[in-house]
């Protein structure tokens, strides 16, 4: 997909995280849970040449859907990559092809990522 | 005050069996020893009595159990999903139960370590137990997992930190070496962290086997890796006493999935050649290792089974859940003791969201939200005993230390079985 001027194109992985954890023991009913599993996470640099500020929203768009999530920065992710826990809003980016072997592609999916 | 020692954490695969309980007078616990995941896991569970429910109304058991029975047998294609969270017991009543109705049996093991069964009967898989790991391992390598935040004890327990046999200094006997794509919490414990690039695991994993058979390597870098640090790698890898490689869902989720965990089973067999090395899957839930135990036993397969047939029938991609709903091919759906609207591509929810659905749980998850039949039984390894398979294949009785109130989910499934059979 072109990039937009203050778009990126990156690649997303979603997985566990201390705080998705918590939410699920607290309840994935409860605001804990969806809060925990609403947020994107990417390099500080990849905000700013976006410009735009940590904690600001962000629009996720791949070929099966799109979210908005709050951002947070980790200085251990990759230029070009963006962080989602794993939970039932990141999966709104993931397609049901498992290439005949029952697993859906939950890691390396190319999305869209703009701010809102 | 009543004090329980040697309990067991229930919660994910390392199946903690140390964990202190002080049952206080007024009904309160305290847990000592588990890690927060744990903590959180025997804690927050409440013991009371819960309803079942009709269609978001409570009923009474008998009522639930009924029009639970009566969706599967007029179901002309059931789909039997979960099982990882509740104990072996359970899983053989619920695997009778899908012989009797035909039924297709699918785990969580489809969306965890499914493609890691699917290498294991390919290459095979050299393994060992965590004891092994604990008591002889000088070298480590972890690989596409994060145990400081999914597995919170793994480097205290079994693996990074404790003495062993053989291993009398602990951590200061060992070296260890994470691969990942990304610099997670568990990369501040290893001595040596390696970044790969998103999707490129089986080229890295390709290049330290040619590495490690002596072949040399003209490339600068593979997959984000130098040829130096790959060359260090093999090197110090082959030079080890007793090595074991732990991988998580960075090798099962990514692009190669089965082909991606094959090359690391290879990668640790051609290690053999030069020292000893084991693998050990990073199994998440407490008990999907007993899943696929119980249904290797039951049916000769570890997940994906269509027993419709009145013969097993092994099929991922055809028989599992994510590809029986996203085709819209069950018409029914038993979930047990897991979360599908939590971890399944929206496209999945959707059609399990449009058939009749029964959920087995001792918690209210959102797979429970819409569901047709909600039937809460107890928590094993809290109100309930039973076995638990620890990621390494091993058995361990879970312990009770709270008062039962509910069924267990075999009690529950030993209803179920009988409903049907009228």
């Amino acid at each position: 997909m072109a990039e937009k001027e203050n778009s990126r194109n990156c690649v997303l992985i979603t997985g566990r995280t201390q705080a998705q954890t918590k939410g699920m023991h607290l309840g994935k009913t409860g605001d804990f849970y969806a809060n925990a599993v609403s947020v994107a996470v990417m390099h500080p640099e990849m905000f700013k040449t976006m410009g735009v500020e940590v904690g600001c929203t962000l629009r996720l768009r791949s070929d099966s859907g799109e979210i908005s999530v709050r951002s947070e920065s980790d200085p251990g992710m990759p230029a070009d990559m963006v962080f989602v826990p794993m939970g039932p809003v990141a999966n709104r980016l993931v397609g049901p092809d498992t290439g005949g072997c029952g697993m859906p592609s939950f890691k390396g999916i190319r999305v869209e990522v703009t701010p809102e | 005050m009543k004090n329980m020692d040697s309990v067991v954490c229930t919660f994910c695969g390392c199946l903690c069996d140390d964990i202190k309980v002080s049952s206080k007078d007024d009904g309160t616990i305290e847990i000592k020893g588990a890690c927060a995941n744990g903590k959180g896991h025997m804690e927050e569970y409440d013991p009371s009595p819960v309803s079942p429910a009709f269609r978001g109304e409570p009923v009474s058991w008998d009522k639930a159990i009924g029009e639970a029975a009566s969706i599967l047998k007029n179901a002309r294609s059931p789909l039997f999903y979960g099982l990882s969270s509740t104990a072996s017991e359970a899983q053989r009543k619920c695997v009778a139960l899908g012989d009797r109705i035909g039924a297709v049996i699918d785990t969580t093991s489809s969306v965890c370590h499914g493609p890691t069964g699917i290498a294991m009967q390919t290459f095979g898989e050299p393994t060992c137990s965590l004891g092994e790991a604990m008591n002889r391992a000088d070298f480590l390598l972890f690989w596409g997992c994060n145990p400081m935040i999914a597995h919170s004890r793994h480097f205290t327990r079994y693996s990074l930190m404790p003495k062993g046999r053989f291993v009398p200094e602990g951590r200061k006997g060992r070296r260890a070496v994470l691969v990942d794509v990304r610099e997670t919490p568990s990369a501040k414990a290893v001595d040596r962290f390696l970044r790969v690039k998103q999707g490129c695991d089986y080229e890295v994993l390709s290049a330290l086997r040619a590495l490690v058979q002596g072949k040399s390597m003209e490339a600068a870098e593979v997959g984000g890796i130098s040829r130096e640090e790959l060359v260090s790698l093999a090197e110090e890898m082959k030079g080890c006493r007793y090595g074991v490689a732990f991988f998580g869902m960075g090798l099962t989720m990514t692009s190669g999935k089965d082909l991606n965990v094959g090359q690391y089973f290879n990668l640790v067999r051609d290690l053999n050649a030069h020292t000893r090395f084991s693998v050990i899957a990073m199994r998440g839930h407490g008990n999907v290792a007993g899943a696929d135990a119980v249904l290797t036993w039951q049916t000769g397969y570890p997940f994906a089974v269509s027993l419709a047939g009145g013969v097993p029938v092994y099929g991922p991609g055809e028989f599992t859940a994510v590809d029986m709903l996203a085709r819209h091919e069950a018409d029914a759906a038993l979930i047990v003791a897991s979360d599908p609207k939590a971890h399944f591509p929206a496209e999945a929810v959707a059609w399990l969201d449009a058939i009749p659905h029964i959920v087995v749980d001792p918690a209210f998850p959102l797979t429970a939200r819409g569901a047709t039949v909600y039937l809460p039984g107890a928590q094993y390894g809290v109100d309930a005993e039973g076995t638990y398979y620890r990621m390494d294949g091993v058995p361990v009785r879970t312990r009770a230390f709270r008062e039962r109130h509910r069924p267990t989910d075999e009690e529950i499934f030993d209803r179920l079985l009988e409903e049907v059979s009228r």
